[in-house]
């Protein structure tokens, strides 16, 4: 979902700039705030972090299009601090992958954070709520919201290309296509691993330190003893 | 243990696909999604040209480039195995 350095032409940079912007400044005042109010959870948001730095390095084959992608990592975070917390973890580790592997750019970091720090841990994230309100099993629900996430992203990353890029004949509506084609269709299978491993992670996190899911409102008290419940 | 059967149930289809795609076109190199779009970018147009570039430091090869990917995943396990079994300690010690 990199887009390379160089590759947006104006304004679209510029575009995609205003558009994460906002959303990170929010972000830092959420963060901000969060870790001044609960000290406690900066450990959760490290490993929330961390979690975007594993997965978003690995590479991985995806025989639908024979080539290779990576996951973004965000679901757990979004899930567990919004979108707009997430953001400001996503620009960290877009902004190593600019500036010490070529991957990305500076010029178009701001597309590559909407897209991976903003809308798809924002699909993550209303997906989360709503299913967890309609009462859809903890483990199910990450996984989908994860996934869901992940194709989010990298369909935001084909729009943002074929706005940039409409084609000649049939436009940024035929572009889209041709881009969705090469980024959405490789994810089908890395969505399916990454919606696996978020769930995985997250189960550990009920484990270890189920109390600040409540304290984060991400799940219920009585969702949380159901959970662990089931565990025994 | 259920989710983990499951999750490793995925991780070994996820292999079989990969494997599936290898038996099929046994020449493939699974490269980069992120080149693929570089090479449609050059179908629809041409004439494009990056306007910006350099900034940062370019890996001279994939040797170092895989070295800092490493280290970026490394990194990440490592505060994540770090906290994770810090919790456990204390869980257990309680």
């Amino acid at each position: 979902m990199h887009i390379f350095e160089g590759f947006l032409p104006s304004p679209w940079w510029q575009i995609w700039f205003a558009v994460s912007i906002p959303v990170i400044m929010f972000g830092m005042y959420q963060m901000n705030k969060l870790v001044s109010e609960r000290r406690e959870v900066v450990p959760l948001l490290a490993v929330a972090g961390a979690f975007i730095f594993v997965l978003s390095s690995l590479k991985l084959p995806s025989a639908v299009t024979m080539s290779s992608s990576h996951p973004t990592g965000t679901g757990m975070a979004a899930i567990l601090f919004g979108p707009a917390i997430t953001a400001v973890l996503g620009v960290i580790v877009l902004l190593y992958q600019a500036l010490f592997l070529a991957h990305g750019g500076i010029t178009t970091l701001g597309a590559n954070t909407a897209s991976m720090g903003i809308i798809g841990p924002f699909v993550a994230y209303l997906f989360y709520r709503a299913a967890s309100k309609a009462g859809m099993n903890f483990y199910l629900n990450v996984f989908l919201a994860t996934a869901l996430a992940n194709m989010a992203t990298y369909l935001v990353t084909s729009l943002q290309l074929a706005l940039a890029f409409p084609s000649e004949v049939g436009g940024v509506f035929e572009s889209f296509k041709m881009f969705a084609l090469i980024f959405a269709a490789t994810q089908i299978p890395l969505a399916v691993v990454e919606g696996a491993l978020t769930a995985l992670i997250m189960k550990y996190v009920v484990q270890i330190k189920s109390e600040m899911l409540v304290d984060l409102k991400v799940l219920s008290s009585a969702a949380l003893a159901k959970i662990k419940g089931a565990m025994e | 243990m259920k989710l983990e059967y499951i999750v490793g149930i995925i991780l070994l289809l996820f292999a079989a696909q990969f494997f599936y795609g290898l038996a099929i076109d046994p020449d493939a190199e699974f490269g980069g999604a992120d080149g693929a779009a570089e090479d449609v970018i050059a179908e629809i147009d041409p004439d494009y040209e990056p306007w910006f570039g350099g900034i940062g430091f370019e890996p001279p090869g994939g040797e170092t480039e895989s070295l800092l990917f490493a280290l970026q995943a490394a990194i990440g396990a490592l505060v994540i195995g770090y906290i994770f079994g810090y919790y456990r300690g204390k869980n257990q010690a309680n």
